[in-house]
């Protein structure tokens, strides 16, 4: 679902402070960074992401083995000095695979989001503001695409293009396009009332000026805070296409394809299916609570 | 005699209302329904009347913000109104705009120097250097500081952060300035400065304002002639002398009953006006102001006064003026 961070302005005639010289000026940014820095939890998901980002960089460099180096004699090997994960039923070391792994979910999350935050903002800034026709049958479109599960709409489109992990990639930028339309959408409609856009407009300012310079950074904030969200979700539904082998197909380590493939042997073998799952609950679980942070260090009213 | 700057002639704005199930329009709200007045060149007539009488309304169609209904404005001997939208931006240079709530009408996330500096690449000054030149002299200008430059607008207190509208209005050397009730959201204390500075800069820069406020006490000073607006209608417009010493409508003497009168010798009974005031979207018959007037008489219901100069110079839409037959 959407969720819609409003941006309210503080009221006006507040008491009339004195701004010294010696005052810092303090940006919006600079404020918004201060505010995230004292929520705990948004630190440790950001710790998190930050993690899981690193192995992903330095994967060559950290996974003692390759991810597709199969050695049948080491078949379910537990987890030991050699293989600190454990192996899987073609001896392939875990370690290994999950941290290539987190370049596969983390690859899929953001150039996934990326898309949807690409189509579905441009798609919401102009329904929202120019209105009319424009905005009614962008709307609508939004309208259909939401109709569907989005799980369900995923794997029809995977369906129609063939089960690869890039097809899986462009089936969940898709089936997020009208998150980021409705809600870029609504912000711009609330954004295009702001008394500084009619002042844009009155000192002469053309529109794409003003969507640009006005409207689409003063969007920004709950872009930023659902895409970061939305990326915990895509990495999920990204693992869940594989667990169907829809998406990424052997013997690329994708996380949740290795669930599927290991869940045969979830009795003898448990860390098969261990492993590759914790790695997928800390990234979405890093992902949603820097997610939230950011909700709330963007936006302090929204705190109760 | 002065040459006149603008000239607004039958001027109306009508809001459709859309309902029902198809989203039909059902009626129209009558935000200003036929005004006409001039504004001469180096001069501030003061506009006034209660909220929702259709001041700002006016104010936003001399800029086209709004597009009129219907009437013509005409600035420097151009109708305004046959202009494209693109001619229109760029008269938009000519004409500026402060506005009643200076913290909502400058963006949150752009510093001064941002905000002082847009007006002046949208009507294409080029050198980043003129620019920052220009920035630094319009601080002065409203009596700001240098390193005001890099700060945000939450960061300055409410009258200075109309200073920054008021520099932003004149960066681009504007002719007109339309001032919506520049000085309604500020304290007291602030307003008289804020007010002060508008006065300098009108003789320093030759400027000619449209002052909007809603009560009669505020445009006093600052203006040379002063109307009243009713529901969308002008009432009375004359030399501020002349409207409050010797209004002649009935509305504006109910206005200025409520104004407090510094001079204890004159005693004014305050006139208190009977109901409300009757929505723009089903305004009365005849003049608009008959439901509410202490004076009101056989015609007022029925037929709407024409707004006409019964005085010269002094204009009034009243049936108390109308030559007897
Ligand atoms: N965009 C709009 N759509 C519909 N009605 C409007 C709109 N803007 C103003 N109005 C109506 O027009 C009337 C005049 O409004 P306004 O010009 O803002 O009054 P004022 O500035 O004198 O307080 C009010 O009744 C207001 O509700
Ligand atoms: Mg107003």
């Amino acid at each position: 679902m959407s969720e819609i961070v409003e941006q309210t302005q503080l009221p006006p005639s507040g008491p009339e402070v004195n701004v010294n010289q010696e005052e810092k000026t303090v940006s919006p940014w600079v404020d918004v960074w201060r505010r995230f820095r004292k929520n705990k939890a948004a630190l440790f998901g950001a710790v998190l992401v930050s993690f899981f980002i690193l192995l992903a960089i330095l994967a060559d460099l950290i996974a003692p083995y390759g991810f597709k180096e199969t050695a049948l004699e080491n078949k379910h090997l537990p987890p030991s000095s050699d293989h600190w994960f454990g192996t899987d039923e073609f001896g392939r070391d875990i370690f290994s695979r999950v941290v290539y792994g987190a370049r596969i979910s983390l690859w899929v999350g953001f150039i996934s989001v990326a898309g949807s935050v690409i189509v579905g903002s441009s798609l919401g800034i102009i329904a929202g503001y120019y209105g009319r026709w424009v905005d009614t049958i962008i709307s609508r479109l939004f309208d259909i695409l939401l109709a569907f599960p989005s799980i369900l709409l995923a794997i029809a489109v995977v369906a129609m293009l063939g089960p690869s992990l890039q097809n899986a990639l462009i089936a969940i930028a898709i089936i997020n396009v009208p998150t980021f339309g409705r809600l870029v959408r609504s912000k711009v409609l609330t954004v295009k009332e702001e008394e500084y856009i009619t002042a844009a407009k009155a000192i002469g300012m053309k529109d794409s000026r003003i969507l640009l310079h006005h409207v689409l950074p003063n969007s920004l904030a709950p872009i930023i805070v659902q895409g970061t969200l939305a990326i915990a979700t895509a990495i999920i539904e990204a693992a869940a296409l594989g667990f169907l082998g829809m998406g990424a197909q052997p013997p690329t380590p994708e996380w949740g394809k290795m669930l599927a493939d290991s869940k045969d042997f979830i009795m003898q073998a448990p860390w098969t299916v261990f492993f590759p799952g914790i790695a997928i609950m800390l990234t979405v679980l890093g992902f949603n609570l820097m997610g939230d942070g950011l909700r709330d260090a963007l936006d302090p009213r929204m705190r109760n | 005699m002065t040459e006149t700057l603008l000239k607004v002639e039958n001027l109306k704005k009508f809001f459709p209302i859309h309902g029902g199930l198809f989203g039909r329009q059902v009626g129209e709200v009558k935000a200003v329904d036929d005004i006409s007045f001039y504004i001469k060149k180096g001069e501030t007539l003061g506009l006034v009347g209660e909220s929702g009488c259709g001041k700002s309304t006016t104010g936003r169609m001399l800029l086209r913000l709004l597009e009129p209904t219907q009437g013509t404005i005409e600035f420097d001997g151009q109708d305004l109104t046959k202009l494209s939208k693109e001619e229109m931006r760029k008269m938009r240079k000519e004409i500026q705009m402060v506005f009643q709530d200076p913290f909502a009408s400058l963006n949150p996330r752009h510093t001064v120097e941002k905000i002082l500096e847009e007006p002046l690449i949208v009507h294409g000054v080029k050198s980043k250097e003129e620019r920052k030149k220009r920035v630094r002299e319009l601080l002065e200008t409203v009596g700001l500081s240098n390193w005001h430059a890099k700060r945000y607008p939450h960061q300055f207190s409410g009258g200075q952060r109309q200073r920054i509208g008021i520099a932003r209005a004149l960066a681009v050397h504007p002719k007109l300035i339309v001032a919506d009730e520049p000085v309604s959201a500020l304290d007291v204390s602030i307003q008289a400065q804020v007010l002060n500075l508008l006065q300098d800069l009108q003789k320093e820069f030759g400027l000619t304002y449209l002052f909007i406020a809603h009560d009669l006490g505020v445009v006093r000073h600052i203006s040379d002639r002063v109307g009243v607006m009713y529901l969308g209608q002008m009432m009375e417009l004359a030399d501020s002398e002349a409207l409050y010493d010797s209004p002649k409508h009935p509305y504006t003497e109910a206005l200025l009953s409520a104004v407090p009168i510094p001079d204890v010798h004159v005693k004014k009974e305050r006139i208190v006006l009977k109901g409300d005031v009757p929505s723009p979207a089903n305004p009365p018959t005849g003049c608009p102001f008959h439901l509410r007037c202490p004076k009101v008489m056989g015609n007022c219901a029925s037929v709407r006064p024409v707004f006409k100069e019964v005085e010269p110079g002094h204009y009034a839409a009243c049936h108390l003026y109308d030559e007897q037959m």
